[in-house]
């Protein structure tokens, strides 16, 4: 909300400047956002008339005028606004003024006229972005005044952004009790007089719902001209709160709705028909609103109507053909205090958000009714005349909030605080915050005033309490609490150490969106079902992700657009599958995931420049889970993915569990991407790597071991992992060792066949290996060679 | 010829094949053909037979003499030829340790990680777990369990990703805390930090962000033990005792509530947290009597804080990935 410090001084002036006086709302907790002068820096600027105004000579665009300033002579001044006209107050910069941006005011000649002074515009003043013209004032304003003093123009306007518990601050009357409160001073609320009926026309009002409005005020003023200009301290005081001048019955209202705190409504009398009724909507009963638009309302929203129809959504918005025009002569004035239950939520659903509804919904005074009504028609008759009838009130006292007693004990107030605080502090704080306090027992018994509406429950009046106490005055000190060791598990493996692990191969943490764009996502995972925001910043953040590729891949195409050609990226985070057996019908599973593109290591004096490879990128999963513990009994299987190439695509399994998948991205991705090179990436989920055994050690075998090699041919489809399986299960406890360390094609290798050359060492844990049992072994792992895989032993 | 004289000349001779000697193996074929089994000196020793047992003492002791002299000085010069010839190959071996070693480039934690595991490890010694949770929630979580009811006006300030109206991109990790006291009882310590979500894209918004909020439940936690944990931990944080303000402001989970601000080199108050005490609804929601047990909470943003700690001074720079950018906190 924004406001005039001048209007707030009006009602409380604390010995504070308006730095101080930001400050110690802000620390009470009503946090100002800002202020800045109501008008640019300017001076020498009078109010002045035209009293006479003719075409330049020499310009089309040009009026010479003659100017009364208060002095004894009047000034020629050139202007070329187009409502400048005889007769006209206007606001004069005289010579050696200075306008905003040190904009100096000297005598000159324009097009061969003499001009001695400037026809000011209010944007030339900084009082608007309003271009239109030179300022028109009122008629009365007093000719040869200073404008800036006429118009109070030293003043600022505060910018205070209010939580919303604190609707009793959304005007300058809550606003003035709570710096009362602060400072310890008087609040001089004006003078707020009834005014009496001159006529005896009422509308009757029927609460239909008294459960969503237990009090409802109305009143009807006749004749009144609303061709009449709002004056301009009114309009000021508007402009000031950032709020447009429309028309003299509106402009009313949102003063009231300033000054006060309290939303007001004005209907054109002759658009009710029948006596005012305040109900439920009917399911899918239309309505056209201010705006143009045509809303289908539910039964949980409160309306204003006559007996055939919804005239405004009660509390939010006006409806269209029932407010005040220019051709309106007798209107209907509405002050009503809606529960916040029964407008909380409403504007928001159909997009809307009013200054109204903004109050309601957080709370409204409801003994300010009265009040409202008679500040509203004082100010509407002042400005456009009119007869004036009784206020018609009808109430549901049963339905109105009671006034609130809430207990504060002194034990619970010490507990929550942590500190004693004085029991007559106590008291004091409370009475100047307008609470009847009485004490008890074991504290005070409080009765809360109507328009707080924050404070229901015994922490409610403590936060009051140690607000007005300062948080700050609050002393600082250290937990206290039993020591409780946090439990940490040897067989876990923390995710801090796995990103360790491609920290040091050279992977760089990546923290990319949770939304990835659905184009790329349905190419990397074709009819995969996902999840997708319905109101995305962007299409292209729209889609959750099914996995880390799509952001990853985007990132590191980012990278190489920016001249970052090796590129190693990781990231972690969730993944989200949509599976109906799944909490909210989402599987949310933590993933590990990384890209790698470019080289090995760059240009190197000594190793050249080597692509990056499958087998780096193999190395590099291996050492993660390897890491993790769990490198033993992890097999990788060759296995299609439809975002990787074919031919270089594994699956790691751990037992039958897949864990993820690593290998090259598919080439026709990579433009999808950006990417400039081959692409490697790998997936593994979370949770299916990082718990690995605790050691259960045996004794270092005191015997020698033996190496055998053997040389097998084999078709060239026949995998290695397959083999070396195969090795495991014969060698059984005797294997210590295996290792494939050469894999060759070419000259005596039959074509379609491979030769593999594997290293076994083999080792007993009771006694030397007899070459016989070697031997032995070393015949039965030909023989299931040949067997399960064709395989011919090579001559060695 | 006297015994004198024939080892004199045996000595000369040796003493020269020794200086001619260029390698140890030289030097081992002066030993053997001086001190072998046929050597010139052993041969000498043989000869004492020859003599009478009157001579034999004094003529052995000056071959022994002869024989040691010249055996230093084969150790001398075997040695000497040895450290040449290491010397000549560790000169051969020579290399230029300033170039480039092999797979030396590193990465590094994400400088958002960084933060979220330095406010993990000053909570972790005053022993608070880390826990984690979905990131799409339900209202029940995300809202209603937080004292924040379907129509409550604080909904309207959260900018909410819907997917469906129960269900939500969470707005906060709020909702860890609610499913940590659904299944754990107090006294608990927690804090839980992570990804967390708004609808909103500019300078200083970005959709996606990340919090870190703790909660401390036990049977007498107070307010000023919230102050005196959050001071410390933000001198913790930014290794210097600045300025630090508590000021009253408003959540629905939390009563009283505050935002916390930090002062700045520049003089202005900058806001870092917010925090409260657990109000005594969420701790109902969840079974915990708030008249035995009381607690406090706190959240805070990490960009912001890294932004603060590192100069980081463009929000959106931390999800672009430019390597460039995260190369700097390696």
């Amino acid at each position: 909300m924004k406001f005039s410090e001048q209007w707030l001084r009006e009602w409380v002036n604390p010995q504070l400047n308006t730095e101080a006086l930001a400050e110690q709302l802000s620390m009470a907790g009503l946090e100002v956002d800002g202020f800045e002068p109501v008008a640019g820096e300017f001076n020498g600027v009078v109010v002045g008339q035209v009293i006479s105004c003719a075409q330049h000579p020499n310009a089309d665009k040009l009026q010479v005028t003659k100017v009364d300033v208060g002095t004894n002579e009047l000034l020629d001044i050139v202007c070329g606004a187009t409502n400048c006209r005889m007769g006209l107050k206007v606001a004069v910069a005289t010579v050696g003024a200075v306008l905003p941006g040190d904009f100096k005011i000297k005598k000159s000649k324009l097009r061969g006229e003499p001009s001695h002074g400037m026809l000011c515009s209010a944007s030339e003043l900084g009082l608007s972005e309003d271009h239109e013209g030179i300022m028109e004032l009122p008629e009365d304003a007093p000719i040869g005044q200073d404008f800036r003093v006429w118009l109070n123009l030293d003043d600022k306007a505060l910018d205070i952004d209010l939580t919303p518990n604190r609707a009793d601050c959304l005007g300058i009357r809550g606003l003035a009790r709570e710096v009362g409160v602060l400072n310890d001073i008087d609040v001089n609320t004006p003078d707020m007089p009834s005014v009496p009926a001159t006529i005896s026309d009422v509308r009757g009002i029927s609460l239909v719902a008294p459960e969503g409005c237990p009090r409802y005020l109305g009143r009807i003023i006749r004749n009144v001209d609303v061709t009449k200009p709002t004056p301009l301290w009114l309009q000021e005081r508007l402009r000031r709160s950032g709020i447009r001048s429309i028309d003299p019955v509106v402009d009313v209202t949102n003063y009231v709705l300033i000054e006060l705190g309290h939303p007001m409504h004005g209907f054109d009398l002759s658009a009710i028909s029948g006596d005012v009724q305040v109900r439920w909507a009917s399911n899918d009963e239309e309505m056209t609103l201010l705006d143009g638009q045509t809303v289908k309302l539910q039964d949980d929203v409160l309306v204003i109507a006559d007996a055939e129809k919804a005239l405004a959504m009660a509390g939010v918005f006006g409806g269209e053909g029932s407010g005040v025009t220019s051709a309106t002569r007798d209107i209907f004035l509405e002050s009503a205090f809606f529960s916040p239950n029964a407008i909380m939520g409403r504007a928001r659903r159909y997009g809307l958000h009013t200054d109204a509804s903004h109050r309601y919904e957080r709370g409204v005074d409801p003994e300010l009714q009265h009040t409202a009504m008679e500040r509203a028609t004082q100010l509407i008759i002042a400005i456009c005349g009119g007869d004036v009838g009784p206020v018609v009130e009808a109430k549901s006292q049963d339905h109105l909030p009671n006034p609130a007693g809430v207990t504060l004990r002194a034990q619970r107030l010490e507990k929550v605080l942590g500190l004693v605080i004085e029991p007559r502090q106590v008291e004091s704080m409370l009475q100047r915050l307008g609470f009847a306090v009485t004490k008890s027992t074991e504290g005070w018994h409080v009765v809360v005033p109507t328009y707080r509406f924050d404070i229901q429950i015994e922490e409610d009046l403590i936060e009051e309490v140690a607000r007005v106490y300062g948080y700050n005055n609050i002393p600082v000190e250290a937990p206290q609490a039993a020591l409780r060791m946090q439990r940490t598990p040897e067989a876990k493996t923390s995710l801090r150490t796995l990103k360790q692990v491609l920290i040091a191969q050279g992977y760089q943490e990546a923290i990319t969106y949770s939304f990835v764009d659905p184009k790329q996502q349905e190419l990397l995972y074709p009819q995969q079902e996902t999840l997708v925001l319905p109101h995305p910043i962007s299409v292209e953040m729209s889609s959750m992700r099914l996995g880390l590729w799509p952001g990853l891949l985007a990132a590191a195409g980012y990278n190489q657009k920016r001249q970052q050609q090796n590129v190693r990226l990781f990231e972690s985070g969730l993944r989200f599958v949509p599976d109906a057996q799944a909490e909210n019908g989402i599987r949310q599973e933590p993933m590990l995931a990384g890209v790698m593109v470019g080289t090995l290591q760059g240009e190197h004096w000594a190793d050249g420049v080597r692509p990056a490879d499958f087998f780096d990128l193999k190395g590099h999963v291996e050492r993660l889970l390897c890491a993790a513990g769990g490198a033993t009994d992890v097999r990788f299987v060759a296995e299609a993915h439809s975002a990787l190439h074919p031919g270089q695509s594994a699956a790691v399994y751990r037992g039958d569990v897949r864990i993820g998948y690593l290998g090259a991205l598919h080439p026709q991705f990579e433009k999808t991407f950006g990417i400039k090179g081959r692409a490697f990436v790998f997936e593994l989920a979370l949770n299916e790597f990082t718990t690995k055994k605790i050691p259960n050690a045996i004794p270092v075998s005191r015997y020698p071991s033996i190496r055998r090699d053997i040389a097998v041919l084999v078709e060239q489809h026949v995998t290695a992992g397959n083999i070396l399986d195969s090795i495991r299960k014969v060698g059984a406890n005797q294997l210590v060792d295996l290792n494939l360390f050469d894999v060759y094609t070419g000259d005596n290798v039959p074509a379609g066949k491979k030769s593999l050359a594997i290293a076994l060492t083999l080792q007993a844990q009771d006694r030397t290996l007899e070459d016989s049992e070697v031997n032995a072994l070393m015949s039965q792992v030909v023989e299931v060679l040949e067997n399960d895989f064709n395989a011919v032993l090579r001559d060695s | 010829m006297d015994l004198q004289t024939n080892l004199a000349e045996i000595l000369a001779a040796g003493k020269a094949a020794a200086n001619a000697a260029n390698t140890p193996t030289e030097i081992e074929d002066v030993r053997v053909e001086f001190m072998g089994k046929k050597g010139k000196l052993t041969e000498q020793l043989k000869s004492l037979g020859k003599l009478s047992p009157e001579e034999r003492p004094q003529a052995g002791q000056l071959i022994n003499q002869v024989k040691q002299e010249l055996q230093d000085i084969l150790n001398e010069k075997r040695d000497a030829l040895k450290d040449a010839e290491m010397n000549a190959r560790l000169e051969a071996e020579r290399i230029d340790v300033t170039l480039a070693g092999r797979m030396s480039q590193v990465g590094g934690t994400h400088p958002v990680t960084r933060t979220i595991q330095r406010i993990e490890d000053y909570f972790g010694q005053l022993g608070f777990a880390v826990k984690e949770g979905p990131e799409v929630e339900d209202d029940f979580h995300n809202f209603d369990a937080l004292n924040i009811p379907t129509n409550h006006p604080a909904r309207a300030d959260h900018d909410t990703f819907y997917f469906t109206p129960s269900t939500m991109l969470r707005t906060q990790t709020s909702g860890v805390q609610i499913r940590t006291m659904e299944s754990e009882k107090p006294p608990l310590r927690i804090i839980s930090p992570g990804r967390v979500y708004r609808n909103d894209y500019d300078q200083t918004h970005t959709p996606m962000f990340h919090q870190v909020e703790g909660l401390m439940v036990d049977k007498n936690v107070s307010f000023t033990e919230l102050k005196g944990i959050l001071h410390d931990f933000l001198h913790h944080f930014f290794e210097e005792d600045l300025e630090i303000r508590f000021r009253p402001s408003y959540f629905p989970f939390t009563e009283p509530s505050a935002e916390v601000d930090v002062r700045r080199k520049d003089g202005n108050w900058l806001e870092v947290l917010g925090c409260g005490m657990v109000h005594p609804n969420v701790l109902r929601a969840v079974g915990i009597d708030p008249e035995e047990y009381t607690g406090f909470a706190f959240g805070m943003g990490v960009e912001r804080l890294t932004m603060i700690r590192y100069g980081v001074n463009d929000l959106r720079a931390f999800f672009e990935n430019d390597l460039r950018f995260l190369k700097q906190f390696s």
